[in-house]
């Protein structure tokens, strides 16, 4: 028999004040039971809505109020190793707001905000995310860059590793979104660590920025030839880099995975490893109007050209994405049209939903199977 | 015991009883035949034994330290160097080929090409056997009679056998044609080092061979000729350093974090202590409990025996008639001093689980394949 949850326990011994503030001091929100996990929100309103991110489920579920009392309460079936990033809906005389979980000290930053954050039963935050003192910190450069593809100056970052040497050579990453990655995914510290631990080689590391990511990251001319012919050649004039396919990888999420995909298909070959997170990879079986809208017309018209005539356009390509995300459909319908072209391909699923940390916490498995680190190597 | 490692130093032990080398140790002698010992020791990082082995064989001469392992930190080795006497000289094979690339840039651009072409064929030889032994996988789950089962399972380990020799085939003619080409031991920067080496060994005793990058310490051994250069002398060496000396290299880690790994062959070691693959940091590469993996390793690489060298793991070879004799597992002594043992038995291959004092782990098979 399934043990009684402790929201029930409280509801049956009566949910006085006194008992209830109990019942706040003694759990951590929201309260995980196994599968089960109860959302609580305490204070005066006159409804309370769970928002969250969880493609599959009602996005707005309303909270039970415990009768004559301020506290409402919500109890969903979640699996283990979830991570799922919500908000309440308080409505309070006619009005409504959106606001974090003030119970729950987790939270999730993105360029839109902050959102509380649910870890369910078994999701630990992994140690490689965290600042490791042991880890020799790499250094970021700022990275300037007139286009002539794009017509104006871009700005980026560059990262060197700790024992960056010119006399080495190295393998180049260039991440589109790159001050997201920087910030919401804590690349900078993900990346210190893994060169630390050997799971990565030293690599460098160009973190890039589009104002208008939208229409550059979708399937865009002029932001392939910008990268490709022009950002390549440039830090292959500055640094020590591996000139070659294998040395070279584009990574991204969501448009960022479009305009990393797309790339390399402008450029078969050149880029021999491809990091691809959520990509939005909209299609269509029939007709050209994808149910997302109009900002995904390009992208729809890109995949559905590459789904007819499917080509290898690296050597390795990553791919992972959330199962609470939409794009979840569309990433495992593109996953066997990879791999049948003789691409080595390696497509990850996450319990985690369309954002920064979901990207974040799959960046060592991708990285590691990219440019494995000298880990096999090294006997101390 | 890497460079700055968190090893606290450790003075040399003074409790240890001193034994004979199998020969006695001469100052200045020459470089024919074999060494005259060697020892294999596991981990150094954290507990090191290496002072106590070298006590114990009564090495009073200078030791030659190759720590080119280490790569560029290779001139951190004051706490290696107080552990064993101080009595040692570092032979800094990786400043020394570091040296040798800025000379004769023709001959740096060629052994780049050759590393490339190298980890090309690594890199294809690993994709051949990533699906060898899945394959193997896929048929192992298929239900069928036993007796089919048994040849597939040989016909599986057969295929893998023919991966893994021919990789080393292939590895052995690129270097072939690389030194016919470049003439490597007669270019003038090599030759060079090569006599200031020899010299330096002329006054060596034993050399002590420090772990760290396996790639880069066979290349930089061979590159300087090391391997003829410890005959007569006692060689000490830890994990990198003893898989580098072994026959073949064998790299593996049953869980890198990309993924569940292969092992897989590297290239050729020097081959100062034959019929053994040598597998260090057994406690953190190594699941002893996943039979079927150990299984497969240990016919794979038959009639070598796979032997796991734990932290404080000592093995000694000495000559017999002439020749290094393997090491007798299972039985107290030198080889495995003060070892309790414990069988993980399989159908087909002995496990041998060597706790205590000594300790190893022995995979080895009965099958001639």
């Amino acid at each position: 028999m399934k043990p009684r949850l402790a929201i029930d326990a409280l509801i049956a011994g009566g949910a006085d004040l006194s008992r209830t503030k109990a019942f706040l001091k003694n759990n951590t929100f929201p309260i995980v039971e196994g599968t089960s996990v109860t959302f609580v929100w305490f204070g005066h309103a006159d409804a309370v809505h769970l928002r969250h991110w969880i493609f599959g489920l009602e996005v707005s579920n309303e909270l039970v109020r415990v009768p004559h009392s301020d506290l409402f309460y919500l109890t969903l079936e979640i699996p283990p190793l979830s991570r799922v990033e919500y908000k309440f809906e308080i409505h309070r005389g006619g009005q409504s707001a959106w606001i974090e979980d003030p119970l729950n000290r987790n939270r999730a930053r993105d360029p839109f905000g902050a959102n509380s954050v649910l870890q369910s039963d078994g999701y630990e935050e992994p140690s490689w995310t965290r600042h490791d003192p042991f880890a020799r910190p790499g250094t970021l450069e700022p990275l300037v860059f007139d286009s002539k593809a794009l017509g104006g100056r871009r700005h980026g970052q560059i990262y060197l590793p700790a024992r960056f040497r010119r006399t080495r050579q190295y393998p180049l990453l260039v991440v589109h979104d790159g001050s997201d990655y920087l910030k919401y995914a804590g690349m900078k510290t993900v990346l210190d660590n893994l060169i630390h631990r050997l799971e990565i080689p030293d690599l460098i590391v160009a973190f890039t920025d589009s104002p208008d990511r939208l229409r550059e990251y979708a399937n865009d001319e002029a932001h392939a030839r910008f990268v490709t012919e022009e950002l390549v050649p440039e830090l292959t004039a500055r640094f020590p880099l591996i000139d070659r396919p294998q040395g070279r990888c584009l990574m991204g999420a969501s448009f960022g995975g479009v305009a990393s995909f797309s790339t390399a298909h402008r450029y078969p070959g050149f880029w021999g490893r491809l990091l691809v997170q959520s990509g939005s990879f909209a299609f269509t079986d029939i007709g050209k109007r994808n149910r997302r809208g109009p900002l995904f017309d390009r992208v729809v018209e890109f995949v559905n050209s590459y789904r007819a005539e499917p080509i290898a356009v690296s050597e390795r390509m990553f791919v992972s994405c959330g199962v609470y995300e939409s794009l979840i459909y569309e990433n495992r319908s593109l996953v066997p049209i990879l791999d049948a072209t003789g691409m080595q391909v390696r497509f990850v699923e996450s319990r985690d939903g369309h954002n920064w940390e979901n990207w974040r916490d799959r960046l060592r498995e991708g990285l590691s199977w990219l440019f494995p680190g000298p880990l096999m190597f090294v006997y101390e | 015991m890497p460079a700055k490692s968190g090893s606290h130093r450790v003075a040399r032990p003074a409790s240890v009883r001193p034994e004979r080398a199998s020969t006695p140790p001469r100052r200045g002698t020459g470089f024919g035949g074999p060494p005259r010992t060697v020892v294999l020791l596991g981990s150094q990082r954290f507990d090191p034994s290496l002072g106590a082995s070298v006590t114990k064989l009564r090495v009073e001469g200078r030791i030659a330290l190759i720590t080119a392992g280490w790569q560029e930190r290779e001139s951190e080795d004051e706490e290696l160097s107080a552990h064993i006497g101080g009595n040692t000289i570092n032979l800094r094979l990786h400043s020394r080929a570091e040296a040798v690339f800025r000379a004769d840039p023709t001959f740096h651009a060629a052994h780049r090409e050759r590393q490339e072409l190298l980890r090309h064929k690594q890199d294809f030889y690993r994709i051949r056997l990533e699906h060898a032994l899945e394959a193997a996988r896929v048929i192992r789950q298929r239900a069928a009679p036993e007796t089919i089962h048994e040849e597939e399972a040989a016909s599986s380990i057969a295929a893998l056998r023919e991966l893994d020799a021919r990789h080393l085939a292939d590895c052995a003619r690129l270097h072939r044609e690389f030194e016919a080409n470049w003439d490597v031991a007669n270019r003038s920067a090599i030759a060079e080092q090569r006599e200031e080496i020899t010299e330096i060994m002329k006054d060596c005793d034993a050399v002590a061979i420090a772990g760290g990058h396996v790639a880069t310490l066979v290349n930089r051994l061979s590159l300087f000729g090391i391997a003829p250069l410890m005959g007569g002398r006692i060689v000490f060496a830890w994990t990198a350093g003893a898989m580098a000396i072994s026959d073949r290299v064998v790299l593996f880690h049953d869980d890198p974090p990309q993924g569940q790994g292969a092992s897989e062959i590297l290239d050729a070691g020097l081959g100062l202590v034959p019929g053994i693959v040598v597998l260090p940091q057994q406690e953190e590469r190594i699941h002893l409990d996943r039979t079927d993996r150990i299984r497969i390793m240990a016919r794979r690489f038959a009639p070598a025996r796979c032997l796991a060298l734990p932290a404080r793991s000592r093995i000694t070879w000495a000559p017999k008639r002439g020749t290094l004799r393997p090491p007798s597992v299972g039985t107290e002594g030198e080889v495995l001093p003060r070892a309790s043992s414990g069988t993980l038995s399989s159908p087909d291959g002995v496990l041998e689980l060597l706790e205590d004092g000594g300790h190893g782990l022995v995979g080895t098979s009965k099958e001639e394949l």
